[in-house]
């Protein structure tokens, strides 16, 4: 019912090109999560949704309804922002109530819609508190409310979480998970900076890059087959270790020699005319595992440990001109530092690109 | 701010000390104008007012009346008076100005001749001698007198004829005067701040060219342009404009009924005037104002469906009120001090004078009398501080907080 469509929409401003070529179909009852590095265009996409930012061209429909020219109030959404953007003038109450006063609902709808989203938020205490009065948490929840009693089609949030603190920034996350869950019909768009939230949120994430979209999956999709490089280092902390190399062997398993030592083994099938190709090898630092067997992807002398108690994270001394390489070891590892160490992975997790492209994808 | 042991730092001081100099320096001459504004005017040439709240000691010469006044007593030829006119007291006299605090009251002087004089504290004398007096005796003293308040002034001012009049007729201008520009130019700075449309950032720059252009200049060409239309008014006499004009009151019938136009110089002119020459100070100040609220709050706004019109009734004009009372303020302190625009665009008639004209009217005709000049300068501060006592609260800070992060 409720599909958001977007046909080769662009953004320019003047001559500065900000966004082109987004393709994205959305269906009713998802959560789409806009990932990608700041400035890259999270924001503007989402505001050309919202109607406060102009469609350069290409066309954006909602529910089969071209919307490019249709003023923001008609369109169905509800937009959440970055700052909580509530009327700093008026009580908790006015704020949830001002969309409905503005299209003249009766004084009995516009209280049981009120009433309706302060009890789902737990906001009901506070109804007739002005948002100065209020804390962090409970402004950002103030926000959705104003969102919810709209009953928009469609939710956007900027960054909702970000102005809270970490334990408060769970929290609400939680709440959002829940809120979703309750209604499980209407249809969210929602960006972050935030990897945790876009993994545990998202039905499908959107990972934005250079103007355009690098790549759209479920949130294990882009974690475990990435399309680009870009997105396997975005995906995941630290990002994947991309180690060059030369493909020696091919088949349906492939064999890679890399030019820092070492042969590794992967899962990715190739084809005989890939033989001597460059590639780069991905591993994620979660995968690496010490070993002692001579077929090892890299070997160095561990420089700077970090020890989470949970995890350990080892960073390599550079050697050359590769990147450094980072593994991360389950539980506590004490004394490894200066230690020259050998490390392999699973052949099934690791990942090939040729040209900033994954081999997976051809 | 505290230093160690809970003991306030020195810097604390330094900045107490200074904020009380500067509230000292600040209220000092307006204490002074009020204490002057409630003394006689001769209490004010002899001292300053801050004399006024100790005893005054002043030296004076008087004296006694000639020889037909005296009386017989016994064998002695006496003539008895009294010194002191507005009470107080003797407390020093003499007979000559060499030695003017030469006896203590009670005393008495030895004139010679067997004359004597004496004068009691309570100002009262008695000159007497054994042969007929020649009186007209110069009598040196000196009178103390109490610290003495008098509303004599305030009175004078309020009661000069046409004062009260003046008075409504200053609000008549100023309030106008005030709301008009307020209301034209808090939509003008909505729409330079937050409605995109070809030309804005010109005019914004025109308007703040407008800032600069000095009112003098401009006060021939608009009174021409007045006249005009008044006499453009008085060729319609029988027409449309000429019936509504007369109507609504800004017209002016002459005797036989007919409409004689416009009338150039009316309150309507002076409002326009006003409003003319407040707006570009007005549209800058709210605008930038206006400017610097949240974007986001707008933006929500207009999601949540407001039309541009209710986003600036419902969202910006609430909270634009800092901007509004402050430009009211210094708009109502202008026009109400004003005489400049005043003189130009009204007649100087007694029934459109307004209370600078007055007071200057006041003043031309004595002369430089402080008394009156410190009174009447305490009733026209009293409108402008009862104006921002009343839009001071809404000078408060702090009105966006909880909104944005
Ligand atoms: N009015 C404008 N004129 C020109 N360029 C703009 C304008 N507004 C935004 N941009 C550019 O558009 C790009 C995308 O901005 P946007 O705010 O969407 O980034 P974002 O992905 O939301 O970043 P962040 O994660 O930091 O919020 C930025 O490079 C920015 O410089
Ligand atoms: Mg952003």
């Amino acid at each position: 019912m409720a599909d958001l469509i977007m046909k080769d929409v662009a953004k320019a401003y003047g001559e500065v090109k900000v966004l082109s070529n987004i393709n994205l179909d959305i269906k009713q009852g998802e959560l789409i999560v806009f990932v990608g590095p700041s400035g890259c265009g999270k924001s503007t996409l989402l505001r050309m949704v919202a109607g406060l930012e102009s469609i350069t061209s290409g066309t954006l429909s909602i529910d089969g309804r071209v919307v490019n020219e249709v003023p923001p109030a008609q369109r169905g959404i509800a937009m959440v922002f970055q700052s909580y953007a509530l009327y700093p003038h008026m009580t908790v109450r006015d704020n949830m109530a001002f969309a409905l006063k503005i299209a003249r609902k009766s004084q009995d709808e516009i209280n049981a819609a009120v009433e309706n989203a302060a009890r789902i938020l737990q906001l009901t205490p506070y109804l007739d508190r002005l948002p100065k009065a209020l804390s962090g948490g409970q402004r950002q929840r103030v926000a959705i409310g104003r969102a919810i009693v709209r009953d928009p089609k469609v939710y956007l949030f900027d960054e909702p979480l970000s102005n809270l603190d970490a334990a408060l920034r769970v929290a609400t996350r939680i709440e959002i998970a829940q809120l979703k869950e309750n209604m499980p019909d209407s249809t969210m768009i929602y960006v972050t900076h935030d990897q945790v939230e876009a993994m545990t949120l998202a039905s499908r994430i959107v990972v934005l890059a250079g103007g355009g979209i690098s790549q759209v999956g479920t949130p294990l999709d882009l974690y475990e087959r990435p399309e680009n490089e870009f997105v396997a280092q975005f995906i995941g902390s630290p990002a994947m270790n991309l180690l060059p190399g030369e493909i020696v062997e091919t088949g349906p398993e492939t064999v890679v020699r890399l030019s820092v030592g070492g042969l590794v083994r992967t899962a990715v099938p190739t084809r005989d005319s890939d033989k001597g190709l460059k590639v780069n090898v991905g591993a994620r630092p979660e995968d690496m595992v010490p070993t002692e067997a001579d077929e090892h992807l890299f070997e160095g002398t561990v420089g700077i440990t970090e020890a989470l108690g949970e995890v350990t994270l080892l960073y390599f001394d550079k050697k050359g001109e590769a990147a450094q390489v980072i593994a991360k070891l389950p539980g506590i590892h004490a004394g490894l530092r200066h230690k020259t160490l050998r490390l392999a992975a699973d052949p099934k997790k690791i990942h090939l690109f040729s040209n900033g492209r994954s081999l997976l994808y051809r | 701010m505290l230093g160690l042991g809970g003991r306030k730092s020195p810097l604390v001081w330094v900045m107490h000390l200074s904020v009380l100099l500067l509230v000292v320096l600040w209220t000092l001459p307006t204490a002074g104008l009020f204490i002057t504004s409630l003394r006689t005017a001769d209490q004010i040439s002899v001292s300053g007012w801050w004399t006024a709240l100790s005893s005054a000691e002043r030296n004076a010469i008087t004296r006694t009346p000639d020889g037909s006044a005296e009386t017989q007593v016994g064998d002695r030829y006496v003539i008895a008076g009294n010194v002191l006119k507005n009470g107080g007291e003797v407390v020093a006299f003499g007979r000559s100005s060499l030695k003017p605090t030469q006896f203590k009251p009670g005393e008495v002087a030895d004139l010679g001749d067997g004359i004597t004089l004496s004068v009691k504290a309570d100002g009262s004398y008695e000159l007497s001698g054994p042969t007929k007096l020649e009186g007209g005796q110069r009598i040196f003293y000196t009178a103390r007198t109490p610290p003495a308040f008098t509303l004599g002034n305030y009175a004078h001012v309020l009661s000069a004829n046409g004062m009260l009049r003046a008075f409504m007729n200053s609000l008549t201008v100023a309030v106008p005067a005030t709301v008009i520009p307020i209301l034209i130019a808090a939509y003008a700075a909505f729409a330079l701040a937050w409605m995109p449309f070809p030309g804005r950032s010109l005019l914004i720059a025109i308007i703040v060219g407008l800032l600069v252009v000095p009112l003098q200049m401009s006060l021939i060409p608009i009174l021409t342009l007045y006249n005009d239309i008044g006499k453009a008014t008085a060729v319609d006499a029988h027409g449309v404009i000429g019936t509504l004009m007369h109507y609504s009151g800004l017209g002016q019938m002459s005797d036989d009924g007919t409409q004689i136009g416009l009338n150039p110089k009316s309150y309507l002119g002076v409002w326009l005037a006003h409003t003319g020459f407040g707006l570009p100070l007005a549209i800058f100040l709210l605008r930038n104002y206006m400017v610097g609220l949240p974007r986001e709050i707008i933006e929500s706004a207009r999601v949540d469906g407001a039309t541009d019109f209710q986003i600036f009734t419902r969202i910006v004009l609430p909270l634009s009120f800092p901007a509004l009372a402050s430009f009211a303020i210094f708009q109502f302190l202008w026009t109400w001090n004003d005489l400049l625009v005043a003189t130009v665009f009204l007649s100087h008639q007694q029934d459109s004078l307004v209370m600078t004209g007055k007071l200057k009217d006041l003043l031309g005709s004595h002369g430089g009398d402080w008394e009156i000049l410190a009174a009447s300068a305490f009733i026209s501060i009293s409108v402008p501080l009862l104006v921002f006592f009343a839009l001071q609260k809404y000078l408060v800070r702090g009105l966006l907080a909880g909104s944005v992060k």
